[in-house]
């Protein structure tokens, strides 16, 4: 439903030449969904590994 | 095997943006965490290969990236969603953008050719520059501006983007707006 129009818009439109805005918002979106896994942290089987690997941890 | 507090410090630092990066090139979690895995493995076996002073992180991702294009992609079909599987490994979206766009987004993330997409994701959301992108990828500066610019390109075809007006902060007004025009 969103895009009948805006796709009959895009024939007329000349790839390769993108404003500024639209790179802008590209950027935020790719970073926002980036973003939303790095904020997730370090989940814990990675901490375990590094543990069980370093042979010091079990040792206190 | 005594771990050195430094690498270990920044091997754990940088899981969270390998694991973005890794979700970027194979769309599922439960894979990208097993490729992250791998790449620890790997790094801290060859950990004597590291030059200390140089950027830890771009050698994380080099080792990750290389290990995905030898192993993972024999099991392209397997692993690549043409589908949209990548929105819905997400758990959370953020509230602040249109839902509807951000899935178009992503939807439209996933259909790029991977080596645009990885070229995207490293400039655009890791942080590197073209120079560290184009080590990571091994290739030219020049080829990873390239591969940029038509990833953004292609996206904003993707999703029918000619200017900014198509990025309506709501959708029904959008299609209301859209739908008055001849």
């Amino acid at each position: 439903m969103e895009t009948a129009a805006t796709r009959n818009r895009k024939t007329d439109s000349k790839p390769g030449k993108l404003g500024r805005e639209v790179q802008a918002r590209l950027g935020q979106q790719l970073r926002a969904m980036y973003d939303d896994v790095v904020n997730q942290g370090v989940p814990d089987r990675f901490a375990d590994l590094l543990n069980r690997l370093d042979g010091n941890k079990d040792k206190h | 095997m005594a771990m050195d507090e430094s690498v270990r410090k920044a091997v754990l630092g940088a899981v969270p943006s390998l694991r973005a990066f890794a979700i970027s090139l194979c769309g599922n979690v439960d894979r990208a965490d097993d490729l992250v895995q791998e790449t620890m493995l790997r790094a801290l076996a060859n950990i004597d290969s590291f030059q200390p002073g140089t950027n830890m992180s771009a050698w994380l991702f080099t080792i990750l990236r290389n290990h995905f294009r030898s192993e993972y992609r024999k099991r392209r079909r397997e692993v690549e969603d043409s589908d949209g599987h990548y929105a819905d490994s997400l758990k959370t979206q953020p509230e602040q953008h249109g839902q509807v766009e951000f899935r178009e987004f992503k939807e439209a993330l996933g259909q790029l050719p991977s080596d645009q997409r990885e070229a995207l994701i490293l400039v655009g959301a890791s942080g590197f520059s073209y120079e560290e992108a184009a080590n990571i990828c091994g290739c030219a500066v020049g080829t990873i501006k390239s591969r940029v610019n038509r990833a953004r390109t292609r996206l904003a075809e993707l999703m029918s983007i000619d200017g900014i007006d198509d990025f309506g902060p709501d959708e029904q007004t959008r299609a209301v707006l859209a739908g008055g025009r001849d």
